[in-house]
């Protein structure tokens, strides 16, 4: 193992936003701040659901994307990102997350930082489950495939 | 007002996102990728994510009820059972395929990158999937 692009106070600033954030949805709205529930919330009611949080939901989403831009704008260019992986795994990837975080009940922000944070079993245990898989499938993707 | 709180923690979570590199695929993967070139970066995010929100939700979860709302919406469910082993360990295989997870896509649509969208397209379209389209009585007409 070779330690490489560790960004640990950029990581630690962004981290407490991040809690700062799931604390606050908490005090003023009552709400987990997961983002795969409030997402899948925001369809729901395509069934003739949940109708009634569809704003704050809404507005909660149009913040995320929001954030980005008003980085870019400070500093004057847009957040560079890349993806190295071919466009079929960001397809299949997407459609696995998708189904997974709606069978599982939530993802990194549901259960990595609300449900361990609130030191809920079935967060635990799904944040172990899906750390396992990904290094797993990093780590055979990268054996096989020359990733 | 909720709509208005529920912005403004979104775009504070988005910042967080943003600032620690986590809307990069690239940053996550390297994260994931143990045995060779090992990015540590997420752990210390979710480290510094679990301090705030471990010490925060217990000063806010010891109120009465939230500022905006009448009363807090939290899981009821303890059982660990198979649809949660099963649906998280999909997850991480996506994530790790994409090195995207739901926040860090949304935030990421913003930046104009046609990958991202064709993940947030089947993202959709998996929690679609899973949660049905049709309202429950034309499901069962």
């Amino acid at each position: 193992m070779e330690i490489t692009g560790f960004t640990p106070v950029s990581a630690a600033i962004g981290g407490a936003l991040i809690g700062l954030a799931a604390v606050l949805l908490m005090a003023l709205n009552g709400r987990i701040a997961g983002v795969s529930g409030i997402v899948a919330g925001i369809m729901a009611p395509l069934r003739g659901e949940g109708r009634a949080d569809l704003s704050w939901r809404l507005a909660f989403v149009a913040g995320l994307v929001l954030a980005p831009l008003i980085v870019s704008a400070i500093r004057g260019e847009i957040v560079a990102v890349s993806t190295p992986h071919p466009l079929w795994m960001m397809g299949l990837g997407g459609l696995l997350v998708g189904y997974g975080t709606r069978l599982g009940s939530g993802c990194t922000s549901g259960h990595g930082v609300c449900g361990v944070a609130r030191l809920s079993k079935r967060s635990f245990a799904a944040t172990a489950m899906f750390m396992a898989t990904a290094i797993a499938t990093v780590f055979v993707a990268d054996q096989l495939m020359g990733f | 007002m909720r709509a208005l709180s529920a912005l403004l923690v979104g775009v504070l979570f988005g910042l967080g996102l943003t600032v620690s590199q986590m809307i990069d695929p690239a940053k996550i993967i390297a994260f994931l990728d143990v045995t060779g070139a090992w990015d540590p970066s997420l752990l210390v995010v979710m480290a510094s994510a679990l301090a705030v929100s471990f010490i925060g939700y217990r000063v806010a979860l010891a109120r009465e009820k939230p500022a905006f709302e009448p009363s807090f919406q939290l899981p009821t469910r303890t059982v660990i059972d198979r649809p949660l082993l099963v649906g998280s360990a999909m997850f991480g295989v996506g994530w790790s395929m994409s090195g995207l997870c739901p926040g860090p896509a949304i935030s990421g649509a913003a930046l104009g990158k046609g990958e991202i969208y064709v993940f947030l397209i089947a993202l959709f379209a998996g929690m679609l999937l899973k949660d049905g389209f049709a309202r429950p009585a034309a499901k069962s007409a």
